[in-house]
């Protein structure tokens, strides 16, 4: 494979994990990294308060599950520097069972609700989350709707007539 | 941030232990349905007195599961989808998740086009904003003010009818262009209403900025910090009320927001009052945006050919069955209202040159075996837009911040995932924060200078 030119984010980001990093590239513009889930905590705490980096705003945080491939899931952050106005995309893959990785809520506040909201749907979950309950949907709700295996046409509702495909 | 879990159980005892209605603490449900809550929200507040001391927000009334949905259709079945999210600025959702779509194939879309979106996507912004400032003057007492934004909204929403043939489940947005091109007498209405909204806002700045009444209410409740606003990822009005000048349009410009002139408004103090005086502000900076479009948007078709003629699309598709197409291509077929701005001698100025995303002009798929073959790739079930493997993300700027798109493609034509980031839930996770040590009033002005729209925060 050709060598390509990284960015500088990527450079950084190289010279500080370049053991423990899966793959690095840049994707239609957008630099992205795809890391093992034990150095995640580390690497969002580097991406947010080294000077050179600076991703102070985490603009998104979501899962993609991959249905059929090993590892299944696959964590997705996207992080962006006010400062220097640049994006970058965290990837880490989550296998089964018990896809888990490490809460970073104690770096951005918004953490704890995207958090939330992707073991709600895709049903990662995050370990030392202050409150990893339901956000959208019910406690009582079963399974997680984001999955490629739960239909689209089944129906849990607590009230009224039942789901007949089920 | 309110531990929550410990509210629930702090009111579970507190009902065992104290049925005293007048003991010291007290537990109060404002929603899921409230008339001071526009639009179905759970705020659980811990008062003391009149003041809260724990607030809880409960969200999630509004679920529809976009994100499932947007999987199960087809790329073009996302948009009236995305309609729903932000319904008072729904193009601008429209345009963010077609021009995401857009990236991941790499498809250029014309000038016109931008320019169209440009305009449409500022005329949606005013109207969020006007509906924002409406109704949280309505909560606190100014009734009047209410009904003159309204009054202005339905002017913009007069010219989104007129282009759209909607005025809120609009589905104009299109992967590589927009549905239709602007009708003749666009640019009189839209100046004309653009006038109107203008003596509006002026009105309305007359009545609210100097108001004693309302000025005590905002000025110095819900403070948002600087650095909570960036810790919680706010982007939008509500962080340029903070003092910190982020705006997509400025910062990642799309479309043609770089040919525009336009200032981005700052608060300094992050209260609700800034907030107000931002979105006032922004909505006089989209008039510019929008007069300057106007000004400059390469003109419409002018070389229609004058040999061509009128004809029912039922007997154009005959004349073309029987193989009689000699210069049926350069006649028009006259469409329905709904498809106006679609015609030939439009296409290109409102379509991306791709036949991978674009419908063929029906003059032409009536007219030859090409386009018609075109047409059936497109629409038959199994064909359709395929962008090539791979994933995106595009943010805009909508009404309430950064509306973000992350869609991840397995190259068929149905999207792997779709991911709407939504710029109103960030402010509502910093909402219990905001509330805890204010005052039980204070939850109108602050959670309507929130803007929270459910059906962009549910999804």
């Amino acid at each position: 494979m050709a060598e390509q030119q990284l960015s500088k984010t990527l450079e950084r980001i190289k010279g500080q994990f370049s053991d423990q990093i899966v793959d690095l590239h840049t994707s239609l513009g957008m630099d992205t990294v795809i890391v093992p889930k034990t150095i995640i905590f580390e690497l969002v705490r580097f991406l947010r308060d080294d000077p050179d980096l600076k991703f102070n705003l985490l603009s998104d945080l979501t899962a993609v599950d991959y249905f059929k491939r090993n590892p299944r899931f696959e964590v997705v952050y996207h992080f962006y520097s006010l400062e220097r106005n640049t994006r970058v995309r965290i990837k880490v893959p989550v296998a089964e069972p018990n896809p888990e990785v490490e809460s970073i809520t104690p770096l951005y506040k918004i953490a704890n609700w995207l958090e939330r909201e992707c073991y709600d749907m895709v049903g990662i979950r995050f370990a030392n989350h202050p409150d990893l309950r339901r956000i959208l949907l019910y406690p009582e709700f079963k399974g997680h709707p984001l999955h490629k295996d739960y239909p689209v046409t089944r129906r849990q509702p607590l009230v009224g007539p039942q789901d007949s495909m089920a | 941030m309110s531990d929550s879990t410990e509210v629930t159980k702090d009111m579970a005892e507190a009902q065992v232990q104290t049925p005293d209605p007048i003991s010291k603490r007290m537990f109060l449900n404002v929603g899921p349905s409230h008339p001071a809550m526009h639009g179905v929200i759970q705020i659980l507040v811990e008062l003391d007195g009149e003041w809260i001391r724990k607030a809880d927000i409960e969200i999630g009334y509004l679920h529809r599961a976009f994100e499932k949905h947007c999987e199960s259709g087809t790329y073009t079945q996302c948009f009236p989808y995305t309609d729903r999210l932000n319904y008072v600025s729904p193009l601008i959702n429209n345009f963010g998740f077609a021009a995401a779509v857009e990236k991941l194939m790499g498809l250029e879309v014309p000038e016109r086009c931008n320019y169209i979106r440009v305009i449409m996507s500022e005329i949606s912004r005013i109207t969020d904003h006007l509906t924002c400032i409406g109704a949280s003057a309505m909560e606190l007492g100014a009734m009047s003010v209410f009904l003159y934004m309204m009054k202005a909204r339905e002017y913009l929403y007069e010219l989104v009818e007129n282009v759209t043939g909607a005025r809120l489940t609009i589905s104009y947005g299109r992967i590589g262009g927009v549905k239709g091109d602007l009708p003749d007498e666009f640019e009189g209405q839209c100046r004309n209403a653009l006038r109107k909204t203008r003596e509006v806002l002026a009105e309305v700045d007359a009545l609210l900025t100097k108001n004693r009444i309302f000025y005590d209410r905002m000025k110095g409740t819900g403070i948002m910090s600087k650095e909570d606003a960036i810790s919680f990822g706010i982007t939008g009005p509500f962080l340029r009320s903070t003092g910190v000048s982020y705006d997509v349009r400025k910062a990642s410009p799309y479309f043609v927001y770089d040919r525009m002139n336009f200032e981005v408004p700052v608060g300094e103090v992050g209260d609700n009052m800034d907030r107000y005086l931002v979105r006032m502000e922004e909505m006089e900076q989209s008039i510019r945006i929008v007069e300057q479009a106007l000004d400059t948007i390469p003109k419409g078709p002018t070389n229609v050919d004058p040999e061509g003629k009128v004809i029912p699309p039922d007997i154009m598709a005959d004349l073309g069955k029987f193989g009689k197409t000699a210069g049926l291509l350069k006649n028009e077929v006259l469409i329905e209202p709904t498809l106006a701005g679609t015609q030939q001698k439009y296409h290109q100025l409102i379509r991306a040159d791709s036949k991978q995303a674009w419908l063929p002009p029906k003059e032409k798929v009536y007219g030859s075996i090409e386009a018609l073959m075109n047409h059936f790739k497109i629409v038959m079930m199994g064909h359709g837009i395929r962008p090539p493997k791979g994933e995106v993300y595009f943010c805009v700027e909508g009404g309430n911040g950064e509306l973000g798109f992350y869609i991840v493609s397995d190259g068929s034509d149905r999207p792997w995932r779709v991911r709407c980031n939504a710029p109103c839930f960030r402010p509502m996770a910093a909402l219990a924060g905001l509330l805890e040590g204010s005052q039980m009033a204070d939850i109108i002005p602050t959670f309507g200078s929130v803007n929270m729209i459910a059906g962009e925060l549910d999804r």
